[in-house]
């Protein structure tokens, strides 16, 4: 597979000219598709200055975006930070559209821009048409039509009602973010004849719904029972309003008694975004191990081959140590596992699994132990798995122990904290175990869900977080949040805190007292 | 497959708006903010060098806070993973790390601030815009109406017939390209064409009859060139257009401000610091209204002199005082070089309110006769120590210059004074200065 035949190199100097960054697209892209047999979408790569990379910052990296203050936020923030020294700037954004556009900064040298190249262009490239999280809740080719349809319409609603309407409800969209998304399958979209059916139903629903309502009006006709209603009528109302739902954001677009039409639009586009933006958060270990896999490789194979010279090989090695470097727990630098590192590691680990295993990786990998062709294994995890399945599938006892992972158990009925797992046989498991959970994004976030809500009667809006571990809300974001879902709703809203274990109410928390 | 795009030269300042955005949301914060800093900043700063930089401001992040949902960090039952495991095994039991005060994320759960203080820079637009927010100069409409005209001339549009020296050469170029090309007129390189094909023509050792021919059939088509050129001018008066002018009154946007400072023996370093603070703001704050400022710094002791910023604030000088020497001094300059008919004159005037007895006198009459008649608004700021502010607690009670000046001051609106104790009093001191008058005031 390989040639080790010494081509002459691509360049020698360090500053990059527009040919030159084009000679390196293709022999990258030759040794991506060929080798590496990656899958991407086209490459639309474009150049920027440092203050272009901020502002592209503070919009979550999105090349429009509408306008909003939090955005304002994060770009004076990053923009002190970056001229008090504090922080450099990355060295590329890239995008999950398609075409898939990457931001390279104009100050990086030719070898940075052949590392940030290999690494967005190629690896997140691939990562994002491929995995399926992506694939399933993300519409890579539409992206850049939506987002310029939300920025118009943010702007034009601005227009009409004011800065400071608008304003009211994405922030208290924004507030509600990450509760705005489905989290478990995609709701299929219809296709244009399906669209159409439907709208025919609905219009002939309509139609008849007039008649019907002159025979179920009050004065008319039946009219709603009054007293107690019976268990059997709570769990009607709630199937009408297809409750329970986590996703209230959903929720309160299609069932708020008091939004007009455009705010329930804006508050679509937020929950939109949210959504597209959804799988990023799952994937950071995957998908940063990816690109620094394939950049790796890449790089590698650009120096076996003689297409970089020594110099640029270093420099780029240079950064990507950097990148990939682990500070242990009681060093100062040490904030969190580096998901550069733990990613490339383990991607890395695969790839010796499969070429040279040992005892204990055939014991542990029956499946590709010693199959030699890491290429495809590889493929298929970058495909099928997010963080923490990926970590429960593909985290060996040797990288473990490479790491020397240990666990340690907090306890708040305990004066002092436990080491409970440490790098040996009885702990392996639970290691994996435990670095996957911290990884699920179904144990990070809260789970809140709308859980009831009495149309006819005083119109609480009942939402019910199970708690975990004993780990509840913080309380001074709860009580903000729940007054931005009482702005959406209209009325009263509850937040009732139940055990996962045993059911039981940990807390209680309502709009209404904390008006009083 | 690939495709590169420079968009280096696109605009920048794509979060212009957002960060806008961001100011108006904490106007709060930052006002207090920016009013906060004006007691502390040194008066260095006040030189356009410095202050055109950027103005750090911190505002406390609870105004603008983003609420998720999230876990709060104390709680039953969490398992962390770490990596580099020096000589633990299981089992081992560590004390709980007292980071964040006992429990952790007590702090963080108590006012909700995950984030620290936030700060970013303002501008000296910015600064200066919020700094003065609300401001208005005194008697400036009023007085507007009257003397202060200046004509300038302003332009006119385009016509037909000027003076020569109005032409406005790329309107008159246009039409006339325009009409050559309609006319027909035939070019310089057509004529040059047909003149070098003649040449070649020429230059043919033994010409033949055909070529005699064509010869004489060009020099033909040339001459009718020629006369065609002859008559149709490359100008021609129709194509000829002029700037025009008209004269435009408008009123006069240049402001002078004189600052008046005792400087004797009495004034102290604290006394002077605030004097120089006051000024400062008079100054910035005059300076962002009107296009075209000058100040003129006039000191005083038993006599006054007219002296430069520099020897303003920071030369040091003792001797008695005589405040009716510094009036008079501004007396002269303002007849010697700035007219009233041209110019907005301010006044501010600083002291600790001693003076040479029955001098006090002389300047409200020096004030009321020869100054206030020119000025646009005149302020004196008398620097008291910090134990008289209790005693001195109504306007009526004072010293010989503060109640002469209280006489002049029933006469005429547009001259104020104040008392100043310490640092903080300043700012407010001179917004109550500044802050527009509710009844129109003035002659």
């Amino acid at each position: 597979m390989r040639s080790q035949k010494k081509m002459t190199p691509l360049f020698t100097g360090c500053s990059w000219s527009f040919d030159l960054l084009g000679q390196a697209h293709d022999a990258i892209s030759k040794i991506a598709l060929d080798e590496l047999k990656l899958d991407i979408y086209p490459n639309q790569i474009e150049i920027i200055s440092a203050e272009q990379m901020l502002d592209a910052y503070s919009c979550a990296g999105l090349p429009l975006m509408y306008q909003h203050w939090s955005f304002g936020k994060r770009f004076v923030r990053d923009e002190s930070n970056y001229r008090q020294g504090r922080s450099g700037l990355a060295y590329e954004i890239v995008i999950n559209s398609n075409p898939c556009i990457s931001y390279n900064m104009e100050e990086n040298s030719m070898a940075m821009q052949i590392l940030v190249m290999s690494h967005a262009a190629f690896g997140h490239n691939h990562f994002f048409k491929n995995n399926y999280l992506f694939r399933d809740w993300t519409d890579a080719s539409s992206i850049h039509d939506y987002l310029a349809f939300a920025k118009s319409f943010i702007a034009q609603c601005e227009q009409e009602y004011g800065d400071e309407e608008v304003e009211a409800v994405l922030d208290a969209a924004h507030a509600l973010q990450d509760q705005g998304v489905f989290r478990y399958g995609r709701v299929a979209q219809p296709t244009t004849k399906e669209g159409e059916a439907m709208q025919l139903l609905r219009d002939q629903y309509a139609n008849q719904k007039n008649v019907l309502d002159l025979w179920t009006d009050r004065h008319f006709g039946t009219c709603e029972p009054q007293g107690n209603l019976t268990q059997i009528d709570v769990a009607e109302r709630r199937k009408g309003m297809q409750l329970p739902e986590e996703n209230i954001l959903y929720f309160l677009e299609k069932h708020s008694p008091i939004l007009k039409p455009w705010q329930r639009q804006v508050i679509r586009i937020v929950r939109f975004l949210a959504q597209y933006l959804y799988p990023q958060k799952q994937t950071k270990v995957i998908n940063e191990g990816c690109a620094t896999f394939v950049h790796h490789y890449i790089i590698n194979r650009l120096y076996e081959t003689g297409q970089i010279t020594q110099g640029t090989f270093l420099e780029i090695i240079h950064n990507h140590t950097n990148v990939v470097a682990q500070p242990e727990f009681d060093s100062p630098r040490f904030s969190g596992i580096n998901p550069y590192a733990l990613g490339f590691a383990m991607m890395e680990d695969i790839r010796r699994i499969c070429e040279n295993p040992t005892r204990e990786d055939r014991e542990w990998f029956p499946t590709f132990a010693g199959n030699n062709d890491w290429a495809s294994v590889l493929r298929d995890a970058w495909r099928n798995y997010r963080d923490d399945s990926f970590i429960l599938q593909f985290l060996s006892p040797h990288l473990i122990r490479k790491f020397k992972l240990f666990a340690i158990t907090d306890n708040a009925k305990q004066p002092n904290l436990i080491v409970s797992q440490i790098h040996n046989r009885e702990g392996y498991r639970n290691i994996r175990r435990m670095l996957a959970k911290s990884y699920d994004i179904a144990f990070l976030e809260p789970d809140i869900q709308v859980v009831d809500a009495n149309m006819s009667g005083d119109r609480e809006l009942k939402l019910n977080h199970t708690v975990h571990d004993g780990i509840q809300l913080e309380t001074h974001n709860r009580v903000e949040v729940l007054r931005h879902i009482k702005q959406l709703w209209g009325y009263e809203v509850r937040l009732t805190g139940r055990d996962q274990k045993n059911d039981e109410v940990c807390y209680e928390s309502t709009t209404a007292t904390t008006a009083v | 497959m690939h495709h590169f795009i420079d968009r280096r030269r696109n605009p920048s300042g794509k979060s212009l708006s957002n960060r806008q955005r961001l100011m108006r949301r904490a106007r709060h914060y930052i006002k207090e903010t920016v009013d906060k800093s004006v007691a502390n900043r040194s008066i260095r700063d006040t030189k356009d060098g410095s202050l055109s930089g950027h103005e750090i401001i911190t505002i406390p992040v609870k105004g603008i806070t983003e609420p998720r949902f999230v876990h709060s960090s104390a709680g039953d039952l969490r398992h962390k993973v770490f990596p580099g495991n020096k000589d633990f095994v299981t089992g081992d039991r560590l004390p709980r790390p007292k980071l964040n005060g006992a429990e952790p994320g007590q702090k963080s759960s108590k006012d909700g601030e995950g984030e620290d203080e936030f700060s970013f820079g303002l501008t000296r637009n910015e600064y200066l815009d919020i700094l003065f927010e609300g401001l208005e100069l005194p008697d400036l409409s009023k007085r507007s109406v009257g003397k202060q005209e200046t004509i300038s001339q302003c332009r006119g549009g385009i016509t037909t017939s000027g003076s020569p020296s109005n032409l406005n050469l790329v309107r008159t170029m246009r039409h006339s390209l325009g009409r050559r090309i309609a006319l027909q007129r035939p070019s310089d390189a057509e004529m040059q064409r047909l003149e070098a094909q003649m040449e070649r023509l020429l230059r043919i050792n033994n010409p033949t009859a055909e070529i005699l021919d064509q010869h004489k059939k060009l020099s033909q088509c040339l001459e009718k060139m020629e006369r065609r050129r002859s008559v149709i001018g490359f100008i021609d008066p129709v194509d000829l257009r002029f700037n025009t002018f008209r004269p435009e009154t408008r009123p006069n946007y240049k402001a002078v401000i004189f600052c008046l400072m005792d400087v004797s023996g009495s004034m102290q370093e604290r006394e002077k610091d605030l004097a120089k603070r006051f000024f400062m703001l008079v100054h910035l704050f005059i300076d962002s209204v009107y296009a075209e400022t000058e100040i003129v710094f006039i000191r005083h002791t038993q006599i006054a002199e007219d002296v430069n910023e520099e020897t303003f604030f920071y030369d040091q000088q003792t001797g008695g005082t005589i405040v009716s020497s510094a009036l008079e001094k501004m007396r002269d300059i303002i007849a010697d070089r700035y007219s009233p008919d041209e110019w907005n004159i301010y006044g501010a005037q600083a002291s600790d309110g001693e003076n040479y007895s029955q001098d006090s006198a002389k300047c409200a009459d020096l004030l009321s006769k020869a100054l206030l008649p020119v000025c646009q608004y005149y302020a004196y700021v008398e620097i008291i120590p910090e134990r008289e502010k209790k005693l001195l607690t109504t306007a009526d009670a004072g010293g010989e210059l503060w109640q002469a000046y209280r006489r002049v001051q029933q006469i005429w609106p547009r001259f104020d004074i104040e008392r100043v104790a310490n640092r903080d009093h300043i700012y407010p001191l001179f917004r109550t200065l500044f802050s527009p008058k509710l009844t129109g005031s003035g002659a």
